[in-house]
């Protein structure tokens, strides 16, 4: 069994910090691996020890994703992918999921693609299915459970109002939600034989697609601003004095503008 | 892919609308959309159209139109009875390849999110997802979405300028339910559903509803909101009465709901739900963005927290410095004493 894993290295948005005018300090934020991804990661190593499979990460982005793909390796993968290239720069989702699919081709291929459901960063969750679209693979997404049978895969789907068991065949992609199992810590001995352990790059003329449809000239979508959402929106009142005083305070002033 | 499509020739705006056995769904973001499309539909003086696909959807399908809806698009048959990715795909595909709308709409639910993508990769087209504001530019006349992304750090307004559609997922609870009118009249157009249950490759083995919650947190016209700072000691158990007293539903953060104290249901901010009551009684929460995404657009907010510099009282308009565990009891009888 060929399992092709999807990661995509962001920063630690748990670890955003914000200066003095309110906006977000990207420069200095650790990277790690999604951790959606990591839950694909170990759902794919779990296979690969119950059955045997043969386990690929790919990752677009910049050169430095390497640190990524290597701690990949270093949890047990067997291969991994680079696929970086300037012109790569500012995809959009559908930009995203057209070379990724096409790198999925480019490598024969496989039997299950694992996506984590959402980055942290960007948070669309639409380049999985949109891979699945690619490549015309039935899609299994918010997957909290994973069996993998005679060419079939099965999943808890977590469907937010209700929870569905379903079944689709191989080749198909799953989406990993962070119940799914407890991603491992990559492995001291690993981690230095993986230093050295060859990774597979590639860039746009290793692709077989058209020119116009990667990066920012493929992309659909047009950022127009970014900016932080409004902080300070209330200008507060203090109700000062010991608890009974603030809070007699507070009811009457509830009292005056009907809110209670 | 560029610009050289005829874009002029995209006309209309979609909303996909979901169902449970032929229902609409308990959570009403199907009709916040609907209700925010008619306005973006009425900007550009075209047509707002409901895309409904399940089974026995005539009653539903009528409803669609009461709620602001001039056309409804039904596909009827057993074999879309549950939501299937694939299914569902390639008939809005097919029907929007033949139709061409400029914009479609979709809930950012697990299954909008599911499904949207799908849809916006066959078509060739951009998806901005789970928005929280939809507008239309003035000049071009296309769609303008907001969203929030890195974790609600930060807002970014989104254009698909050279492909149609345009497409956005939404965000529930950021939007009003549009009101009934049962005099209004529209047409409703049942498509022809070929698809056979062989031809869907994904099969569903079991479906298992969750629970009703037993609280519609979004509804709530008051909210009392338990931070960490409000789960110590006996405090939590308080804050339980403070809102009985109050008539308040009780929510909290996301910690305060990883500690199992609280249910997901009630959980607010970035990864849980967005409210907007008329009151807002935030105890013990710290106040970042995660968390204030979903509560910045109450009417009255009040924030008790035992440090004064805590970025909660940036969104209060009343605040206590102060220790919960010895506010919420006094307020629990300061309220009792109002009331006589
Ligand atoms: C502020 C901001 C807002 C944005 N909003 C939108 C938007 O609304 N619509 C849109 O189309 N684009 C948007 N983008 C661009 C989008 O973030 C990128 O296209 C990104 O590459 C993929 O989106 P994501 O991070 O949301 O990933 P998701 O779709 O959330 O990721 C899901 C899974 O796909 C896989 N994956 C994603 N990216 C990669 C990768 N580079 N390499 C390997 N696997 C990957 C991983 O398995 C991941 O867990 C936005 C970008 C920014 C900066
Ligand atoms: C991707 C992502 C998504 C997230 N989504 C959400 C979300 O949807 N909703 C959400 O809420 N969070 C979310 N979070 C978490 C969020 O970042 C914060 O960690 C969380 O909101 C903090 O919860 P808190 O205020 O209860 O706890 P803390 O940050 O621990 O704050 C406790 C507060 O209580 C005060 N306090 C302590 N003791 C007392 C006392 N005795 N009396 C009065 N005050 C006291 C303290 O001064 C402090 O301000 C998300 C995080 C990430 C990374």
């Amino acid at each position: 069994m060929k399992i092709i894993v999807c990661i995509k290295q962001v920063p630690d948005v748990t670890e955003v910090k914000w200066d003095e005018n309110g906006s977000l300090i990207r420069t200095g934020l650790p990277s790690i691996i999604n951790p959606n991804d990591q839950n694909a990661i170990e759902a794919a190593l779990v296979l690969k020890e119950e059955q045997g499979a043969e386990v690929t990460v790919i990752s677009m982005g910049p050169p430095q994703v390497e640190e990524a793909l290597r701690e990949a390796l270093a949890m047990g993968c067997d291969n991994a992918v680079l696929l970086t290239d300037r012109k790569f720069g500012g995809a959009d989702c559908w930009a995203t999921a057209y070379t990724l699919g096409l790198a999925v081709k480019k490598l024969g291929g496989c039997d299950l693609i694992f996506c984590g459901v959402e980055a942290m960063d960007g948070n669309t969750a639409q380049v999985g299915p949109e891979i699945a679209d690619f490549l015309d693979l039935p899609l299994l997404s918010y997957a909290e459970d994973i069996k993998v049978g005679e060419g079939t895969v099965t999943i808890h789907q977590n469907l937010g109002d209700v929870t569905r068991v379903i079944e689709g065949p191989l080749p198909a992609l799953v989406t990993c939600e962070k119940e799914l199992n407890e991603p491992r810590i990559p492995r001291m001995d690993l981690v230095f034989s993986c230093f050295d352990k060859e990774i597979m790059v590639m860039g746009i003329d290793d692709l077989e697609g058209e020119r116009a449809n990667f990066g920012l000239k493929g992309s659909p979508t047009r950022l127009r601003k970014v900016f932080s959402p409004k902080r300070a929106k209330a200008q507060v009142e203090f109700l000062d004095g010991t608890p009974k005083e603030s809070s007699q305070k507070l009811v009457e002033k509830l009292q005056e503008i009907n809110a209670i | 892919m560029t610009s050289t499509k005829d874009l002029s020739a995209h006309k209309g705006v979609w909303v996909f609308i979901e169902q449970f056995e032929g229902k609409l769904t308990q959570s009403t973001l199907s009709l916040e959309i609907l209700g925010e499309a008619r306005k973006l539909a009425d900007k550009l003086e075209t047509e707002l159209t409901a895309v409904l696909l399940g089974e026995n959807l005539a009653d539903t399908a009528a409803e669609l139109i009461q709620y602001g809806a001039d056309k409804v698009l039904v596909g009827d048959a057993p074999v879309l009875a549950n939501y299937r990715t694939e299914l569902y795909t390639d008939i809005i595909c097919k029907e929007a390849e033949e139709r061409k709308p400029d914009i479609l709409l979709v809930g950012a639910s697990a299954t909008g999110r599911d499904l949207a993508p799908r849809i916006s990769f066959r078509l060739h087209t951009g998806c901005t997802a789970d928005c929280t504001e939809l507008g239309i530019d003035d000049d071009k006349k296309i769609l303008v979405s907001t969203r929030p992304a890195f974790g609600g750090n930060v807002m970014a307004t989104i254009l698909c300028p050279d492909h149609r559609p345009q497409m956005s997922t939404v965000r529930e609870g950021v939007m009003d339910v549009p009101v009934k009118d049962a005099s209004r009249t529209g047409e409703i157009i049942a498509l022809d559903i070929t698809a056979k249950e062989e031809d869907a490759r994904v099969k569903i083995l079991e479906v298992k509803k969750h629970e009703a919650a037993s609280v519609n947190i979004q509804e709530a016209i008051r909210v009392v909101s338990a931070g960490m700072g409000a789960c110590t000691g006996e405090c939590f158990d308080s804050l339980k009465q403070l809102a009985k007293e109050l008539g308040a539903e009780l929510g909290g953060t996301r910690p305060v709901f990883e500690s199992g104290r609280i249910p997901h249901e009630v959980q607010i901010g970035q990864t849980g739900k967005t409210v907007r009551p008329e009151l807002y009684l935030a105890v013990g929460i710290s106040g970042t963005v995660q968390h204030t995404t979903g509560m910045s657009n109450s009417r009255t907010v009040v924030a008790i927290n035992k440090d004064p510099n805590a970025e909660i009282f940036k969104f209060a308009h009343y605040g206590i410095v102060g220790d919960a565990k010895a506010v919420v009891p006094e307020l629990i009888d300061q309220l009792k004493a109002a009331k006589g």
